[in-house]
């Protein structure tokens, strides 16, 4: 740290250290980068195989095509609807379970934290999942995408120990004061804990917006399919082999530009929040993982 | 998966809040009663919570009778009649189980091989960039692949590897065959183990980076004293600084050994790949939900997820007493 630390070999290492970091940030942003040139390039040049950081054969014709399929913008919308109706019943669940958890002095409370803590190490499984879910007539609604989902148990966690570190006194003050538990939770604790509701929003949106496979197990009629279903299909029908059997020879192929173009529109949102959003993610892990 | 610690001292018994309530639950007999009139506000937020836990993830862990009951479509979802062990028979008898059973344990061996250790020392070199800025631009680069949905991944993984993709442009370019890479099963473990780097390295070292910052300067200080240079400064450090975190993970890393990434797979493979890349929760989704053998699929899901429970069992019990740490 100090400069007697910067002996001949340390210097070594620090160059070594910044060639092999340097690998990292290109390896890393390198697939993004061929992803944004081959949306902008032509289809001959991509076939090709031409495409590597600058788009070749620039064009904004696969981004017209793109954006005129309307069942792009209908499972884009899908998208967002499922994920803030999601995300709405998820943090009431988690916060009512999690400020339930923080009360050290309840009943029970260690069965509580049992009965949420034992689903992370063992769960029923794809099939009894499936039959349920579909014997509850869930199929083709936006319900089995959100109560299976409702409550992440790490999520709940987190939030647990951020009740846990908020000061007693102020609840048993406003308790005096008549506050009944609904109003201390609404009205002195929840103001409280801004940071982590940001923080748990945040978790929850993203991984909803990210999900898929709920929505491929359990839709049936495209117009319901979130964007993300809509990309794997192309996907799927790329590779022309997907696991759809006799039909996956003829399957058509989709244009490398087609998959290059929805990928980028996909992933868009993400990369324009992400320097916004990615310093409460890391502290919220913190605040669920490190404890001294 | 950065759970652990906020598990262990959920489980000790917290300092009481309020004392006198202590003493007098202690005291037993009607003290539920009491607990109940006093706290019945508290208990009524935990209903809808408690019922989601029943009914989403319980009732499916009892559905799992239909791998021993025999299961019709749009009957009962607890099965109609006991067959007792014919479908676990069935499966151990199936040689296309072994095949997936030894592609689990290959892929999950390997994916524990590389990421296990891979962030660790990725936090081990960003912890020694100097300058602040360059350092949390270099972070904030490496997390990003963590935020991207898996279809994104499978679909920059496919046009990475396709046929005129910049990995056979380089091979083209130094003269190599073209390979395609998607469509060979000698491929797909490297695929699949290297995109997994890719998405998770990064992340994976926001729990060291918080733990080589709680070490104390003190001991880098003494080290120094004592004539270690930095390479002994790192052995004797900060290697034995992080190792807790480092047993926590490896721990919930076992734990998810056999759960290989099936959305990953199922995304990346194909009938071309299956000789390597069909797992335990492909065959099961391929069995049940596309060929409709409910029981035979639920007893293979079943099977699999004991094995998860049992690996994470003995690997806390294990790092509990040769190390210490442990989840609970």
């Amino acid at each position: 740290m100090t400069t007697h630390d910067m002996t001949r070999g340390y210097r070594v290492f620090q160059w070594f250290n910044g060639v092999v970091l340097t690998l990292v940030v290109v390896v890393t942003l390198y697939p993004f980068a061929n992803i944004l040139a081959r949306s902008f390039s032509s289809q001959s040049a991509i076939a090709a195989g031409e495409v590597n950081l600058v788009p070749q054969g620039f064009n904004l014709t696969t981004y017209k095509i793109v954006a005129s399929d309307p069942m792009f913008w209908t499972n884009y919308r899908n998208t967002v609807f499922y994920t803030v109706v999601a995300t709405l019943i998820a943090m009431v669940m988690t916060t009512c379970y999690a400020y339930v958890l923080a009360k050290k002095h309840l009943k029970g409370r260690k069965f509580l934290v049992g009965v949420a803590v034992f689903t992370m190490f063992f769960s029923g499984g794809l099939i009894p999942n499936y039959v349920l879910i579909t014997s509850l007539g869930m199929k083709n609604s936006i319900w089995a995408i959100v109560l299976p989902n409702a409550i992440s148990v790490f999520n709940l966690l987190v939030m647990k120990a951020f009740f846990e570190s908020l000061p007693q006194d102020l609840e048993e003050a406003a308790a005096i004061d008549g506050l009944n538990t609904y109003g201390i939770l609404w009205r002195i604790v929840l103001p409280l804990s801004k940071a982590v509701i940001a923080t748990m929003i945040l978790f929850y949106a993203v991984s909803f917006w990210n999900s898929w496979f709920a929505a491929f197990l359990y839709m049936d009629r495209s117009d319901l399919f979130p964007v993300t279903v809509y990309l794997r299909n192309l996907i799927a029908g790329a590779t022309g082999a997907d696991s759809y059997g006799a039909a996956a020879a003829e399957v058509t192929q989709v244009g490398a530009n087609i998959q290059a173009v929805t990928i980028v529109l996909t992933v868009l949102p993400i990369l324009v929040i992400y320097p916004f959003v990615q310093r409460f993610f890391v502290s919220g892990v913190m605040l669920g993982a490190v404890k001294g | 998966m950065s759970t652990p610690q906020t598990l262990s001292p959920a489980e000790t018994p917290a300092p009481e809040a309020k004392p006198a309530a202590g003493r007098r639950r202690r005291q037993g007999g009607s003290s539920w009663g009491r607990a109940l009139r006093r706290d019945w506000q508290l208990y009524s937020l935990a209903v809808l919570p408690l019922l989601f836990f029943l009914v989403f993830r319980y009732a499916p862990m009892i559905g799992n009778v239909i791998a021993f009951r025999k299961f019709e479509p749009g009957g009962s979802i607890f099965g109609e009649e006991w067959v007792g062990l014919r479908y676990v028979k069935l499966f151990l008898n199936d040689p296309t189980f072994w095949n997936v059973f030894t592609n689990t344990l290959v892929l999950g061996g390997l994916t524990l091989l590389f990421c296990f250790p891979l962030p660790i020392v990725l936090a081990l070199l960003l912890n020694e960039v100097r300058k602040r800025a360059l350092k949390r631009f270099l972070q904030s680069v490496t997390y990003l692949p963590h935020f991207l949905s898996i279809v994104i991944v499978a679909g920059l993984v496919m046009q990475i590897t396709s046929i005129d993709g910049p990995i056979n442009a380089f091979l083209g370019y130094i003269g190599s065959e073209k390979i395609s890479f998607m469509q060979d099963p000698d491929w797909f473990r490297t695929i699949y183990v290297g995109s997994e780097v890719w998405q998770t390295v990064g992340w994976g070292t926001i729990l060291y980076l918080a733990a080589l910052t709680t070490i104390d300067d003190q001991l880098y200080e003494a080290a120094r004293m004592d004539g270690a240079g930095r390479w002994r400064q790192i052995w004797h450090v900060t290697l034995p600084g992080i190792r807790p975190t480092a047993v926590t993970l490896l721990i919930l890393n076992i734990g998810t050994f056999m759960a290989v990434g099936f959305e990953k797979v199922f995304l990346l493979y194909n009938p071309l790949t299956y000789p390597t890349a069909d797992v335990i929760s492909t065959y099961v989704y391929r069995m049940g939900l596309e060929a409709s053998n409910f029981s035979y699929a639920a007893a293979i899901g079943l099977f699999e997820a004991l094995v998860g429970l049992v690996l994470i069992l003995s690997a806390n019990v294990i790092s509990r007493r040769t190390v210490g740490t442990s989840l609970w």
